[in-house]
């Protein structure tokens, strides 16, 4: 599991270099812990009884179905999904076609091996035990809903109702009841023997056993194995998965892998952003300042110009004025000196 | 206070009191959404939203959180375009904007209020426990950062109009590095909130899905925060007219401007865009039904807005940049919308579709009118349509 404690800033700078870089740390792989459960539902093995959703309801302490008696087959006739209440449902898929029987799947938390509930979180509600079992934990849970938006099973539902402590609520997996060493409520109250909790490996191994001996009764896959890194729930089926509302030949990497690839960038942003701008903006006050001295200059010039001119035009009015001064002088020594010999007559 | 915040309030108090068709009408928006969000934490989300466990996410994460942060990007976008790049010219519309950006945020952190299980519990993934994995725990971080931000960006009118020289100069001296932190956080929390569908590969249609999505998501973004500045001065510049220091030529050219730097940006959304359509080789998708809303979304409210925006920049139209920054502004939240609840589950969804319910409508406008009503007193008093006169050319 990928999500492990960690310190505060270390979590959100680790968290996000982790998320979808190749390193040296990364190139190891972690295939899940072993020996956690996990179950298999064999959907050639179920005939719709429900008894599962009824087992379920009491382990879990929920209210049973109103008004809708187990047994009563008119809830095939819509699909349905977990709800608040309802932490397992099964579906009737491919109606009695001529030969072909029905076929019902059981609907379900598939306890991710690497959960996208978990990954999304805000507040890391979620953890992945060694068991196997995806666990919740409603007390920092903000009610987000992100992680019901994120299940690719449509797994997880929402108390809308209840309006000061809503819950996600999903299976799982009867955690307490492993603890104690029993069996998940649904798989004991089976009568088909069509859902068998174990160790995973061995789910697989079992599984694969069943295919070798009955090819023609299953489709040669064990869906959970790889899809999407992997699922605690196990499915094995006689007709196509893509029929049973399950996702087909997907990839086997894990959602998380590809849902939170983007994070590493973040720190990128973060560290790369800073220097860019401040170059951005040194480049605009240099084109500034540029600007202004270009203008300064043509300013000095300019004056320059204006003052050359204005001292050679000064200069010729003061040559011109001392002529004037000179000649008015001359002119009125002149006049004296002529009224003077007027006078002296 | 001075003479001029003096006029403004006058002029504010002039138009007849209290009993003015706007303030019954926005009394009645506001007192009826108080209603419904009271009526949400009596008797739950059920009772006041169509939410069910295959969709959880509706219009209050649609629009108040994934449009609402969208639509405030113009903020960042003039802030940025003023303070780092030079473009003094924009200078007028940076106030106004950075005030719509708060708002905004200010919008996306009370719908988060109403949407929340438990919304008390909003500051748990920094006090309690935090998801460094999750896009979601990322966003929250730049958001609550960001809203500060916004705030300190914010306070310069505030303490203009309070007259305190001191403050103002030391947030003035801020300016840059706010600018810049702005402008990262709004990188990182704009592209992360596309981030958040990557997870969602069998949800969300591949017409919408990509790998590209956050960069679709911040692109996107720098287009509806430029379209909502213009529609912002389109709107406050005819309530506030008596406000307006600048030219209607100077204010004319801002929104040319403003136009090419949206056709440019629409632009660039709808080349990355086809990009990815290219990349992930889904021209084929195009003619089903789920291709022919998705050209909807493309052809009517990307492609055609940057056109109009071409066409107004180079005719020196404005009533055309006007029309095309509304059609981008639908446009975005058409986009939102699409990816929150329209396409996402297109495809073997267990239930019913989702479809707002009328109360979580009447929230949503409430909270508009919230944001419209705060705007209309803060501009009234402060000074953000116009230069303080005792402060004229600071930062």
């Amino acid at each position: 599991m990928t999500i492990s404690r960690r310190g505060f800033i270390g979590g959100v700078v680790g968290g996000a270099v982790a998320a979808g870089t190749v390193d040296a740390a990364t190139v190891e792989h972690f295939d899940g812990y072993p020996g956690r459960y996990g179950l298999l539902h064999d959907t050639t093995l179920c005939v719709g009884c429900r008894s599962c959703e009824v087992a379920c309801k009491q382990v879990n302490d929920l209210p049973p179905y109103p008004g809708q008696p187990v047994g009563d087959m008119s809830v095939y006739e819509s699909e349905r999904r977990t709800t608040d209440t309802c932490l397992t449902v099964v579906n009737r898929y491919r109606e009695a076609e001529g030969t072909t029987p029905a076929v019902y799947r059981k609907l379900q938390c598939m306890h991710c091996n690497e959960p996208c509930c978990a990954a999304v979180c805000p507040v890391r509600a979620f953890e992945k035990t060694p068991e196997g079992p995806v666990l919740y934990h409603a007390d920092v849970c903000m009610g987000c809903r992100y992680c019901v938006m994120a299940c690719p099973y449509y797994a997880l539902a929402y108390e809308y109702d209840n309006p000061i402590t809503p819950r996600v609520m999903r299976c799982t997996m009867c955690y307490p009841r492993i603890k104690e060493g029993l069996q998940p409520g649904c798989a004991e109250a089976c009568p088909m023997g069509a859902i068998t909790f174990g160790r995973r490996d061995e789910l697989i191994r079992v599984a694969r056993e069943r295919i070798r001996k009955n090819p023609e009764r299953y489709v040669d896959h064990v869906f959970g194995e790889h899809e999407f890194g992997g699922t605690s729930w196990l499915v094995l089926a006689g007709v196509e998965f893509s029929e049973l509302d399950l996702h087909d030949g997907v990839t086997h990497e894990s959602l998380p892998a590809i849902g939170t690839s983007y994070l590493s960038v973040v720190p990128l942003v973060i560290t790369i952003y800073p220097g860019l701008l401040a170059g951005f903006h040194a480049f605009t006050k240099r084109k500034e300042q540029l600007a202004r001295e270009e203008e300064r200059a043509a300013v000095a010039r300019a004056l320059e110009k204006a003052g050359a001119e204005t001292q050679q035009k000064l200069a010729q009015a003061t040559e011109k004025a001392k002529k004037d001064q000179e000649k008015a002088v001359k002119q009125a020594v002149a006049k004296a000196l002529a009224d003077q010999a007027k006078g002296g007559e | 206070m001075s003479h001029s915040t003096m006029t403004a309030d006058s002029a504010a108090e002039g138009r007849g009191g209290l009993l003015t068709p706007f303030n019954l009408i926005t009394g009645v928006i506001l007192a009826g959404g108080a209603a419904i969000l009271v009526l949400r934490f009596v008797k739950g989300l059920a009772a006041t939203t169509n939410l069910t466990h295959t969709n959880p996410w509706g219009l209050w994460i649609g629009f108040d959180v994934m449009s609402g942060v969208a639509l405030a990007a113009g903020g960042f976008v003039t802030s940025s375009a003023v303070y780092l790049f030079g473009m003094k010219e924009y200078k007028p519309v940076v106030r106004p904007a950075i005030l719509t950006g708060f708002l905004g945020y200010f919008l996306v952190v009370l719908g988060l209020l109403a949407d929340l299980g438990r919304p008390w519990r909003l500051p748990y993934p920094f006090i309690k426990q935090a998801g460094p994995t999750s896009p979601l725990f990322e966003v929250a971080l730049c958001v609550a950062i960001y809203l500060t931000v916004l705030f300190i960006e914010s306070t310069p009118a505030a303490l203009e109009w309070l007259g305190l020289k001191w403050w103002r100069k030391v947030v003035g001296s801020m300016t840059i590095a706010l600018t810049v932190l702005g402008l990262i956080l709004s990188t990182m929390h704009q592209s992360t909130l596309g981030a958040m569908y990557m997870i969602t590969p069998t949800k969300l249609h591949p017409l919408w899905y990509s790998a590209h999505i956050p960069v679709h998501f911040f692109v996107s973004a720098v287009a509806a925060g430029l379209a909502m500045v213009i529609v912002e001065g389109m709107i406050s510049h005819r309530a506030f007219h008596h406000q307006v220091q600048i030219t209607d030529e100077h204010f004319q050219r801002i929104n040319i401007g403003l136009a090419k730097g949206a056709a440019v940006a629409l632009a660039t959304y709808f080349a990355v865009k086809v990009v990815g359509l290219a990349m992930e080789d889904e021209w084929h998708l195009l003619l089903t039904g789920w291709g022919g809303w998705y050209l909807v979304e493309m052809l009517g409210f990307v492609l055609l807005p940057c056109l109009l925006f071409a066409m107004a920049y180079r005719e020196r139209r404005v009533l055309l940049a006007r029309l095309a920054a509304v059609i981008t502004v639908i446009g975005v939240m058409l986009n939102r919308f699409n990816v929150t609840f329209v396409v996402f589950n297109w495809d073997g969804a267990p239930g019913e579709r989702y479809v707002p319910h009328w109360m979580e409508v009447w929230v949503t406008v409430a909270f508009i009118t919230f944001a419209v009503v705060a705007f209309r007193v803060i501009a009234n008093r402060m000074p953000i349509m116009y230069e303080h006169p005792d402060f004229k050319g600071m930062h």
